[in-house]
This record gives C-alpha cells, structure tokens and sequence, in this order.
C-alpha cells in the first residue's frame, strides 16, 4: 500500500502489526457484518498516521473488500493517509492528530458503563504521542473512574518522529509513572502474540496500561530501529526484499 | 442565562435518558440541581478541558448527547483542537456551553473575556452557533438542541438578564426572531446586546426614527432570508454585537449584503479589534467600547443624518 501510493509511516505501520492481529483475531467482541452493534468491543487507533496497518487489518477481518487497499492514499482514493470516519466501515472515530484518541476511548468506556454493556474499548497510543499533555488528563482521570472496561496499549518502538523517543522527551520510569497513577501496568513484546493475548485477558478492577516494545519497520531488515522509515515508502526493489523477508 | 440553562437541561433530562452533564470542575452555585437529579450523568472531570471535550465526543459516539459547561473561552479556545476534531469534523451531537459572552466576566479579567468566540466557531464546518440573547432565547435553543443533529456552540451571558422576547413568538434554530417592527432603519444584533439593542431603538423612537430589531440568536447558520428581506427595504442596516467586528455576527451579514444586488448604508457596532485591560465590572467595560445604548444611538442617528 505504502509504496503503491508513496506514503510515508511504513515503520510505524509494521510495529503494530502483531497488536491489531490479536485484537481484531483473538480478542475484540466484533462482528464485521454488524459495525455499528451497540454492543461491540470498540478499538481506537489514537496514532492515525499507523492506519495503513489498521486499513490492512480491517479488510482482513471482513469489513472491507481488499479492494479498498488499492485506493489509499491516491487521486480519487478511499482511505485517507489519517483516519477519516466516514471513510469505511470498522472506523470508529477520526485519527491523526496525536493526543486525541484516548479521550474518544474515555467517553466511550463512561458510555459503556452508563448503559451497563459489557463493551471493552482498547486504545492504541505511540511513544511519541505521550509527549502531548492531552494524553495525561484522561491518564489521570481513567483510573480515578475505575475503568476496567479499558486498556490503553503504548506502541513503545522507541523512535518519533525526529529522534529517538527518550533522547526527545525521556519518558522513562514509564511503568512506574502508570503505576504512581493507579493503572494495571503491564509489560509485553509487542511482537509476540501470546503474550499480547495474555496481558489483555488480565482481568483487574483498574484500567490497563500495556507497555508493548515493539521494533520500528518490523519485519524488513532495512526498515527495522531507523527513523528514516517514520517518513519513507518503499521502491520497487525494497518492495520485493520486504515482501521477501516477511513471508 | 445559566439559571435558565440548568433548568431547561434538568426538564431535558428527566424526558431523555441520553442526556449527560459534563464540566471542567466549573458550575459552583449553578449545576448542582443536576448533580443532585441525576448523580450518574453528571461529572466533574476536573480541570481538563481537552479532555472534557474528547471524552464528550467518545460518549457522543456511543449514543448520548453530553453537554459540556464552563467558562465561554475554556470550552471553546482552549480545548480547540478537540472542537475541530472531535466534534466538528467527526460531526458529533456534543454540545459547548459557554457561560460569559463579551466582558460578562468584567472585573476577572480579559483571561475570562470572549469577544474571538463566535468568530472561531463559525469557521467550522458542521458546527451550529447558537447565541441567546435573553433567558427564553437560551431555553428555547436548550430544548431545540436535544433532536437537532451534530455538534452546537451556546454561547450564554451570565446572570440577571431580562426577557426581551415576546415568549409567544415561535422559536427555531436558524430563524432569526422579529423582535420589533420598524420602517427607517434595521438593527441586527446576537447574544447579550439584545437588551442595549432594545433600548437603543427606544431612543430612536423618541427621535422620531422607527427601527426594526432583529434577535440573531443563530449566528451560523445565519437566517439570510431575514438579511434578505431587511435588503429589500433599502434602508441602513446596524449589526450590534459584544464581540469583534472581525468574523462575528458583523460579518456574516456583511457577507450577506457583499454578494447581494444592494449597497445599503451599513455599520458594525462591536468591540474594535481591542482586548480590555481595563479593571471594572460588566457594565464599566461595556462603556469603555463604546457598547451603551447612548453611544449607539448617537452613532446611528449622525451616521442617517439626524440628531
């Protein structure tokens, strides 16, 4: 999709990629026949600028044809490089600007709990998007409610958008910041899918917070830990040698 | 107004059980008999306007219709981004309630002025703005607002002011009000000039000059049929706001009367480009931009030729 349509964030797409399986394979209440079931899990992708990977995903699980992928990011294309809501069935909310979505995600566990539905919302946030002072109110507020109903998932890759994330801002004690804010703190390679699975099975009385550490570009040598890929799309030649090294 | 919002809002709740109350740790005095009635659609989500905003349209998205209620410039300035995003374009059924239109806060300060507000949202595709100029006004508009669809600015004064309307009128989101009849000139105004407005075409009328008064509760979408109809007379056209004359109700009807086959003589009254920085109540602040029913009239009587 990336290189049909010269996109950029192929490396911020690819961290992910094992997070949204599981969601959308093993774990979200969904029925791609039935998007708007008031009932359903609810996943919010807040860093927009992944959503080829969440576009991907979704038309894998049947909500789109796979047809959708061919008009994404082009003249007359479907599905915008950052989410738009309207642009397909299985988008929850509009995405792109950091810092954002997990206050979306916040109103919708309020709403869940309101209307005494079993609904789980998962939020997926960046790295780098923990920078924006945004994402700290619902933080404080999310456990003060005691939102078992929602999970927050930090795609820790370790690179933003113009540095290495710790060197830009050093968000570290991470785990231990959540903790001091009464969430469900919980560490997972973000590339392994059983451990993925197990963190958001936990059951607590207190909203989740998965720290995933995940690999930037993952799965193409040439991509992995390199900021460049924050911006680049591949060519026809790292195209082939992508598509090569991750099947 | 915000007496009068509160209470519409309970009579709206206790029929609609989508009804939800959601303010950024402000409303002391005011949001209680809510609080009181409806303990779990009421929250304080403390000082967090960003997220007041977001989370109003996460819940939003989820079926509800969330009111957010604070400080005119914290609900819709500071959590911008949110408004744009998460309410306009998402076109969300939230609703900002902005209490302090113009220098209604006096005294505390420009912080808690608004004189940018409807300017702002205005530009926002999607967005309703709703400015009552009187308690009926802001009742009518509360209630109009449960089956009106996607996102709505209110903008309310504060306290204590009167009812101008005749409460009979019928009242609807985007049709401007009436309020009186007049040959000679038209005066346009929005929000909480509404009284000034009034009284200033009593003085007109003691100078023998008869004004209409239009009450453009609904500065977007703008009633431009009533601009319209008001051009036909080829009379001269006042529009009075407690706002900046750039990209308020000034404006949209300038708007109006550019594209249109007429050239009235036509003014915007309003605060001229200028933050206060003076220290005194509502009132002393008013006078100070000229916003009086005595400067008004003066202008508008030298402005047709009349003394």
């Amino acid at each position: 999709m990336n290189h049909r349509s010269n996109a950029s964030h192929s490396g911020s797409a690819l961290s992910i990629v094992e997070l949204l399986t599981v969601l959308y394979f093993k774990y979200l209440n969904i029925d791609p026949k039935k998007p708007k079931e008031e009932k359903r899990d609810k996943f919010i992708l807040s860093k927009g600028h992944a959503s080829s990977a969440l576009y991907a995903t979704l038309a894998e699980r049947g909500f789109f044809p796979k047809t959708f992928l061919d008009k994404f990011y082009i003249d007359n294309g479907i599905l915008p490089g950052h989410v738009d809501m309207e642009a397909a069935p299985g988008l929850e909310c509009a995405a792109g600007s950091l810092g954002h979505g997990l206050s979306l995600g916040l109103g919708m566990a309020v709403a869940a709990k309101y209307k005494k539905l079993k609904s789980k919302v998962v939020v997926i946030i960046s790295d780098g998007e923990l920078n924006e002072g945004s994402i700290w109110e619902p933080l404080l507020l999310a456990p003060h409610l005691k939102l078992d109903n929602l999970t927050v998932i930090v795609d820790y890759n370790k690179i933003q958008s113009f540095g290495i994330t710790n060197e830009v801002i050093n968000v570290e004690p991470l785990g231990g910041k959540l903790k001091s804010f009464n969430w469900h703190v919980i560490e997972v390679d973000g590339h392994n899918m059983t451990e993925i699975e197990n963190a958001l099975n936990e059951k607590v009385a207190q909203p989740k917070f998965n720290i995933a550490h995940t690999i930037k570009g993952k799965g193409v040598s040439y991509m992995e830990n390199k900021l460049e890929w924050h911006y680049r799309s591949p060519n026809k030649e790292l195209l082939e040698q992508a598509n090569t090294e991750l099947q | 107004m915000r007496k009068t919002f509160i209470t519409t809002l309970v009579e709206l709740a206790r029929k609609d059980d989508r009804v939800f109350l959601i303010t950024p740790d402000i409303g002391y005095s005011v949001l209680e008999p809510f609080m009181k009635e409806f303990p779990e659609r009421f929250l304080n989500v403390g000082v967090a306007e960003q997220n007041a905003v977001g989370m109003a349209a996460g819940m939003a998205l989820s079926g509800l219709i969330p009111y957010v209620y604070t400080i005119n410039p914290f609900v819709c300035m500071r959590p911008f981004e949110q408004v744009r995003v998460d309410m306009a374009y998402m076109n969300t059924n939230v609703r900002i309630i902005g209490v302090g239109a113009g220098f209604a806060y006096g005294s505390a300060g420009a912080t808690h002025h608004s004189i940018e507000d409807i300017a702002i949202m205005r530009a926002l595709p999607n967005m309703t703005v709703v400015c009552p100029g009187d308690p009926w006004e802001v009742s009518e508009a509360i209630k109009a607002s449960l089956n009106h669809v996607g996102p709505m600015f209110f903008r309310l004064s504060k306290q204590g002011e009167p009812v101008i309307n005749n409460t009979k009128t019928q009242f609807k989101i985007g049709k401007a009000i009436k309020v009186r009849a007049g040959k000679e000139v038209h005066i346009i105004t929005t929000s909480n000039t509404l009284e000034i407005a009034n009284n200033v075409c009593e003085i007109l009328k003691q100078k023998k000059v008869s004004a209409s008064l239009i009450s453009m509760h609904t500065v977007k979408p703008l009633d431009v049929k009533m601009v319209s109809e008001l051009l036909k007379t080829k009379k001269p056209i006042f529009t009075l706001e407690e706002h900046s004359i750039i990209g308020g109700l000034g404006s949209a009807v300038a708007e109006v009367i550019a594209e249109s086959d007429f050239n009235p003589l036509f003014k915007r009254f309003g605060v001229n480009d200028k933050y206060s920085h003076y220290v005194g109540g509502h009132d002393f602040i008013r006078a100070k931009f000229g916003i009086t029913k005595e400067n008004i009239s003066k202008n508008i009587l030298k402005l047709i030729g009349k003394k």
